[in-house]
């Protein structure tokens, strides 16, 4: 073999150009903002009414009950959608020896976020799980997922669970009009696309008593989570780390 | 086929080995069986933390998969004569680490049947298209070599000259597969342990001080059981190499330490507490990572000074310290403390199960049966050339 070091640079630089052109005009051509997206779902959430209902878990079960979500027999193979979580838990940041008493150590509901960058996304080695290009839901394919837990450990908001176990046997009560999900497989919320899909809001937001769960499009100006967003302050989980949550928090 | 028939003909004791290796696998393959009926429940892991054992053992063999390049660089850059002999023995360790990678990726599948769809579906957005590109590569290219070399020993040529420039790109393709494999961790947000550019340095660091040190390890081994000699140059210029390896992994692991420390940020603290002194009453790894810190410095005390660098009793005890320093590091402590505390602040244990320790073991009993084989037949091809070379 005789290549010189001036043919290999040549090759070698001769590559990274063609691969840096390749991706410069990918970038070029996508539109800043997808037109298809004509919606922006996104949910706002009134933690104050919330904590009013002490105690009430009728969100979480109207979402795990029309879901079909298994309550496996061993605390550490849980399976969540939504759940309640301490304040400091769900807002580290925040945390802290003056916390308004309010909040010190009072639950607030959490669950996927449905990130407009969502890391989950990212890492997904087979597209099992993406973003709705329409309306920004970070969607699941249970069918296609081969059970890597990439997601799992990608998600800062702890908002994935693996099936540890067949979670059939392990089933409340049967939804007959909504799948079940097989052993060794990553799930989570998909603010509840089935529902929205017949014009129907999702089932945490339909099951609260207080209405402190507000769901709507980000897009409508005039929409219910725009007014709010305009009237308030809101809270994101974790917004320094890039992720762009869609669940707003008013504490 | 590739000289099969050099590893089926071998003494006692070589049939005894490969029998305990296939009882460790059976035991394993037996556990797996359950394992795939029953899902991954089987194991300790949790929703807090679910990559364990299986995951760290396949982050610590890419570091032995390191073994190659550092024969084959100073082989063919430097024109290192010593190891001339020795780079098939290199190379044969890293398509057995490779091998256990890709096995220990396998059975940490919730899906298993499905794996498949990684090529279905690529995705170059995900570091784990691309580790399958790195590790699958890196296999090829060594067994290609190793192939190539040996059949050309074996017929008294030189190997072909088309080879050449496929050992040279197995060098930087080396470099590619520490490096894939920390992005695998690195590029993760929420996971502050992991979320360091340091993290591909150190992987080179700690792989190239473990792969050479069990390489010098397996020298000595064969030494003992066969006519073949590494000889005692290429045995100390490993030496040095695993000496400047492990001083740098030390090195880039304080690095860490203060960066965590001094800038006091909590998340950055809590894992190294979490693995060294415990959190919220939860220390199970403690003395592990403690053991793996005292073992580094006896490590560094025997490599740093020449006279027991030189005295190859101590090198070998000092090689062991080396691979049992950064398994307990990378193969355990690395993965699971970066679950612990979760991202929401909690503190959840893992310890893995006994069908799970039996699993891994059979992975492990997997590449020490290919690495015995490969090694038979390497050695063999060598001893039928020195008969035929002395009758001649």
């Amino acid at each position: 073999m005789s290549t010189d070091r001036r043919a290999f640079l040549t090759l070698a630089g001769g590559c990274a150009l063609a691969l840096a052109g390749r991706a410069a005009r990918q970038a070029l051509a996508a539109p800043q903002s997808s037109p298809a997206q004509s919606r922006r779902w996104a949910m706002v959430i009134d933690a104050q009414k919330c904590l009013q209902q002490e105690g009430c878990r009728k969100c979480v079960q109207a979402c795990h009950q029309a879901h079909n979500v298994p309550a496996p027999a061993e605390p550490r193979h849980e399976v969540k959608w939504i759940w309640k979580e301490a304040f400091e838990h769900a807002f580290p940041s925040e945390a802290g020896e003056h916390l308004r008493e309010s909040l010190r150590g009072n639950p607030v509901l959490v669950f996927c976020n449905h990130c407009d960058q969502p890391p989950c996304v990212r890492v997904c080695p087979t597209q099992a799980t993406w973003k709705r290009a329409e309306d920004g839901l970070v969607m699941m394919d249970w069918h296609r997922c081969i059970g890597c837990r990439y997601c799992v450990a990608a998600c800062p908001y702890g908002s994935r669970s693996f099936n540890w176990v067949d979670p059939r046997p392990h089933l409340a009560s049967l939804n007959a009009e909504y799948p079940t999900r097989t052993k060794g497989v990553v799930e989570k919320c998909t603010f509840c696309e089935e529902r929205l899909e017949q014009g129907r809001p999702p089932a945490c937001v339909e099951a609260c008593p207080k209405k402190a769960l507000v769901f709507g499009d980000l897009r409508d100006p005039a929409s219910e989570v725009r007014r709010l967003l305009r009237a308030r302050y809101t809270l994101r989980r974790k917004p320094e780390l890039g992720t762009q949550p869609q669940i707003y928090y008013i504490v | 086929m590739f000289m099969f028939e050099k590893a089926v003909v071998g003494s006692r004791r070589y049939w005894s080995w490969l029998g305990a290796l296939a009882a460790v696998i059976a035991l394993g393959a037996a556990c797996y069986w359950r394992q795939f009926e029953y899902g991954l429940g089987i194991t300790g892991l949790s929703r807090d933390v679910t990559w364990g054992l299986y995951i760290a053992q396949f982050t610590f063999l890419v570091g032995v998969a390191a073994s190659a390049v550092m024969v084959v660089l100073p082989y063919y850059l430097h024109n290192a004569k010593a190891f001339g002999k020795i780079t098939i023995l290199g190379e044969f360790l890293a398509i057995s680490a490779v091998t256990m990678c890709m096995l220990f990726i396998f059975v940490d599948m919730g899906q298993p049947t499905r794996v498949l769809n990684v090529m279905l579906y690529p995705t170059p957005n995900s570091i784990m298209f691309w580790d399958m590109v790195s590790l699958g590569g890196y296999l090829i290219l060594n067994a290609l070599i190793a192939l190539v070399s040996l059949s050309a020993e074996r017929k008294g040529v030189a190997p072909p000259g088309w080879i050449k420039p496929v050992i040279l790109l197995s060098i930087p393709w080396a470099v590619s597969i520490h490096t894939v494999t920390a992005f695998l961790y690195s590029g993760l947000p929420g996971r502050s342990f992991w979320l360091t550019a340091i993290l591909a340095p150190r992987f080179l660091a700690s792989a190239f001080a473990s792969g050479p040190a069990l390489l010098i390890l397996l020298c000595m081994i064969i030494r003992r059981l066969s006519s073949f000699d590494a000889g005692r140059e290429a045995i100390q210029k490993l030496a040095l190499i695993v000496t400047y390896a492990m001083i740098i992994n030390v090195f880039f692991f304080l690095m860490e330490v203060f960066t965590a420390f001094y800038s006091g940020i909590p998340e950055h603290k809590e894992h190294f507490l979490y693995l060294f002194a415990g959190l919220e009453g939860h220390a199970r790894l403690v003395p592990w990572m403690w053991t793996s810190i005292l073992l580094a410095a006896v490590s560094l005390l025997l490599l740093i000074v020449p006279r027991y660098r030189h005295n190859e009793r101590v090198l070998a005890a000092a090689c062991l310290t080396v691979f049992f320093s950064l398994w307990i590091d990378k193969g355990l402590g690395l993965i699971v403390g970066g679950f612990v505390p979760t991202p929401l602040g909690t503190v959840a244990e893992y310890w893995p199960t006994p069908p799970e320790i039996a699993i891994t073991a059979a992975i492990w009993a997997v590449g020490f049966l290919m690495l015995t084989v490969f090694y038979k037949i390497a050695l063999s091809v060598r001893e039928s050339l020195a008969a035929a070379y002395q009758e001649g």
